[in-house]
């Protein structure tokens, strides 16, 4: 099996500060793969860099192959990655639904004189794409607010709708960050089943997540990051007896 | 040829300075409070206007510039409670619209009060012209020039040796941060624009003699001000001084070797060549994306 | 409540074609038809600056650029060269088009207020250019314009017109004109906002992060507004030109530039019919204003200061939402 994502010796320097430093890890394709490790060591900084948000300064990232290095975000979306956000990204300028849409974007190639005289090519592709947003948001537990303003949604509702939005490109890979964070148990409960079942549906699941409960249950692999260096590797059975994690974690 | 060029650089380097003090209201304004401030053009009318009736009224010169540069202060710091203050969460077009609003208010009152007419303020002292290597200087020029240092110096004083100014540097860093230490923001906002109205009167008095004034003088001034500012890199004080400077000396070589009716597009070609190759002006801070 | 009943798309443009048929019955002489028509032809230039600025959330404070090419573009070519209008017209929108896609490309990187320093720039070159051109513009002075010929018939606000036994002044055929005009304008905006790409502009402006990581190239498409809103400035001033007869730098000056954005934000961004009631408020406010002479200027500062502190969102959705609470309190519905 070939790796989908392939990280090496990746780093990335703000000024003199190194967020990320000398990172190297491979994720394979269908598995559900977490990277943990304190505040500020380096998680979403390597997320960002994933998804093109941050240029790295040093390394090499590869999707399916390809060096990813200095793609935009949205080449990287085209080639079948999406992601949420630890500090959520909705458009509270629009309705739940059209924030799932939005996610189908690529999916939608209507010329812009299709669009602007509204043609029949136009209002098809609209139809199917609004009829696969309201499945998503059916598929994520949020089916009830298809028509809502985002603005007037709860936190937790929001939540699910980002990861229905990330769904709605058909994503290869989806990257999850921190998608537990403000929920109560039962919410955390429902998105544990939520991304096993994005997993076993076929999508490599990159998660950052804090609660080390739903992150043993639902991993295949792991990577503990420390002051953005990799501290670990390894299932979870393996980070849970490594002891330089139990010291950086427990012993403190 | 040479006493040509030194002309030019002359006049460059007077309106330059002007355009200085008007690029540091613009930055220390936009640094507390993130406004652009379409009025900041207005400080400098209600300068040199307002000197020209005190000394209509008989006062002697200096009283009556302090006063007009005081004035102007006072217009500054209800700008701030009246239009800025009551539109907190209002958006940055929004915002840009309410300061074009009193901007208009402004030069409404300002015509009211004094006519359409041009008025001129005298020289500071001599009127007699000095003569360096064949150029001429008006001895105005040396009046804006010294001031122009005098204040950029008072500045950088005011800035690192007082509380209140690391007050306002601090407010500028971060709103938060600084409520917390104790720091009563909205008080350091009225700080700026009070400050910023000071410079901008001032700059306004200074250069009066040397442009004439009206009522709508403001606007054309304001904007070179807003394009120095721009160049230099919103938010930062050399940039502010470096932007003025070039744009002043730039637009008089304009006006000089190529055509007067051009010395505004090359002002406004300036700012685009700035920016496209550096997208934050020459000396704005780099700014990473948080998400 | 209100905004929901005019998003339904037909809806609100059946409430604007009758508001357009029903104004006549108060217009009682030619300035006042011409008044109304001017807001028509200038609401369709800023329904497409809403484009941009409401919906895309970029700011421009030079836009009359755009509109004062367009109607130079229609002045010198079907003036000085004696070109057919229509296809003027539209070549002149093509042209400023490929302009604002040169300019627009370097300039959309920009952030925030240096975007706002960069179009204003742009508006001012292309004033200054048409101010001191006057071999081709006739300068500050202005030049004539030839009325409107749509393919060998002319519509002139002067003639005299006679469709059915029915019997129309020129002035008020241009009124229903620049009608039909604005209506096609809003249409066109309407399809361009609901659908993907729509979404995608939208995005831009409610977070650009979320468009880029769900593939929207948000340069390509803040460029694609971009150009569209410099294309509906050409075609209204081209339009305008024809219906003044008569254009003067000012109609690319700053000073329009500065009302074209604040009839946007006073009207409410991103509400199509608002920043419309907006074009008809900032050009009819100077005229209610001008019995005040020399307070005038006052006013019209204190007036636009006032409503944009106390109404941030603009009139129409911030009075909609008033109407709107008002009916839920009488039903006793939800808001």
């Amino acid at each position: 099996m070939t790796a989908l994502v392939e990280v090496k010796g990746l780093d990335k320097a703000f000024g003199g500060v190194h967020a990320v430093e000398n990172v190297s890890f491979s994720v394979d394709a269908g598995q559900v793969y977490s990277v943990i490790g304190p505040n500020g060591a380096g998680k979403t900084t390597l997320f960002n860099l994933i998804t093109g948000l941050y240029t790295p300064t040093g390394g090499e990232i590869r999707l399916n192959g390809e060096t990813t290095n200095d793609l935009e975000p949205n080449q990287l979306a085209e080639r079948g990655m999406c992601r949420t956000f630890q500090q959520m990204q909705i458009c509270m300028n629009m309705t739940a639904i059209e924030n799932v849409m939005l996610g189908r974007h690529l999916k939608l190639k209507s010329s812009l004189f299709t669009t602007l005289f509204r043609l029949p090519g136009l209002l098809r592709d609209e139809k199917s794409a609004r009829q696969r947003a309201a499945d998503l948001m059916e598929y994520v537990g949020c089916g009830d607010y298809l028509e809502t303003e985002a603005s007037a949604m709860s936190y937790g509702a929001l939540k699910r709708l980002e990861i229905a939005r990330a769904l709605a490109a058909d994503p290869k890979v989806i990257l999850l960050d921190e998608p537990a964070a403000g929920l109560n148990a039962v919410e955390t409960a429902a998105l544990e089943q939520l991304i096993r079942r994005i997993a076993d549906e076929g999508t490599t699941v990159m998660l950052v997540e804090h609660d080390m409960k739903l992150v043993m249950g639902i991993s295949d692999h792991l990577l503990v990051l420390n002051y953005g260096r990799v501290l670990a590797e390894g299932t979870p059975s393996e980070i849970r007896n490594n002891p330089d994690v139990i010291a950086a974690y427990l012993g403190g | 040829m040479f006493s040509e060029f030194l002309q030019f650089l002359f006049t460059g380097v007077t309106i330059g300075a002007t355009y200085a003090l008007i690029a540091l209201g613009f930055t220390l304004i936009y640094n507390a409070s993130h406004v652009i401030n379409f009025a900041q053009g207005e400080f400098l009318m209600i300068g040199g206007m307002a000197t020209v009736s005190f000394m209509a009224l008989g006062l002697p010169m200096p009283l009556a510039i302090t006063l007009a540069v005081l004035l102007s202060g006072l217009m500054g710091v209800l700008l701030q409670r009246f239009a800025i203050a009551p539109a907190k969460k209002a958006d940055v077009v929004t915002l840009i619209i309410i300061t074009i609003g009193a901007s208009i208010f402004i030069r409404g009152l300002a015509q009211l009060l004094w006519g359409k007419q041009y008025h001129v303020v005298p020289n500071f002292s001599s009127d007699e012209p000095i003569r360096i290597l064949g150029a001429v200087m008006n001895t105005q020029s040396l009046w804006v020039l010294g001031i122009g240092t005098v204040v950029v110096v008072a500045l950088v004083l005011f800035f690192t040796r007082t509380m209140i100014g690391k007050a306002i540097l601090a407010t500028s860093m971060n709103k938060q941060a600084s409520r917390l230490v104790g720091i009563k923001t909205q008080f350091v906002l009225m700080l700026a624009f009070l400050v910023s109205a000071l410079l901008g009167g001032i700059a306004g008095v200074v250069v009066a003699p040397i442009t004439f004034t009206s009522y709508d003088i403001g606007i054309m001034l304001g904007l070179k001000g807003f394009v120095a500012a721009a160049i230099g890199g919103l938010g930062s004080g050399v940039g502010a001084v470096v932007g003025g400077l070039c744009l002043g000396i730039v637009e008089a070589m304009a006006a000089g070797y190529l055509s007067s009716d051009y010395k505004d597009a090359v002002a406004f070609s300036m700012i685009l060549l700035v920016l496209f190759f550096m997208p934050r002006g020459l000396f704005g801070a780099k700014v990473v994306e948080r998400v | 409540m209100f905004d929901q009943f005019m998003k339904v798309r037909l809806r609100g443009m059946i409430v604007l074609a009758i508001i357009v048929v029903v104004i006549p019955l108060f217009l009682t002489n030619p300035f006042q038809y011409d008044l109304a028509t001017q807001i028509l032809i200038v609401g369709g230039a800023v329904v497409g600056l809403n484009l941009l600025v409401g919906f895309a959330g970029q700011i421009s404070l030079g836009h009359a650029g755009f509109f004062g090419l367009g109607a130079y573009f229609t002045g010198i070519m079907t003036g000085t060269y004696g070109w057919p209008a229509v296809p003027t017209l539209l070549l002149g929108a093509a042209v400023v088009g490929a302009i604002a896609w040169i300019v627009g490309r370097p300039i959309l990187r920009l952030k925030g207020h240096y975007l706002s320093m960069a179009t204003l720039a742009v508006g001012f070159i292309i004033a200054i250019i048409i101010n001191n051109e006057s071999q081709l513009t006739g300068g500050p002075d202005g030049m004539p314009v030839p009325a409107l010929d749509l393919f060998g018939w002319e519509l002139s606000s002067f003639g005299l017109y006679s469709f059915f036994g029915i019997e129309f002044d020129g002035y008020e055929l241009w009124y229903f004109f620049a009608g039909l005009m604005l209506l096609l304008a809003v249409w066109l905006a309407q399809n361009l906002i609901d659908s993907p790409i729509g979404r995608g502009l939208r995005a831009v402006h409610g977070s650009e992060v979320a468009a880029r990581v769900v593939g929207v190239d948000t340069a390509k498409y803040k460029s694609l507004v971009f150009v569209i809103s410099a294309v509906y400035a050409s075609i209204t001033g081209s339009l305008y030109a024809h219906f003044q007869g008569f254009i003067t730098p000012a109609v690319a000056g700053f000073d329009f530039s500065i009302i074209l954005i604040t009839m946007v934000v006073l009207g409410g961004m991103g509400s199509t019919y608002g920043v419309i009631l907006g074009a008809a408020v900032l050009t009819l406010l100077p005229q209610v204003l001008a019995d005040f002479q020399e307070l005038e200027m006052v006013m019209f500062g204190l007036i636009l200061m006032l409503t944009m502190i106390f109404m941030p969102k603009g009139l129409l959705p911030t009075l909609g939402s008033m109407a709107g609470k008002r009916f839920a309190k009488k039903t006793g519905g939800q808001p």
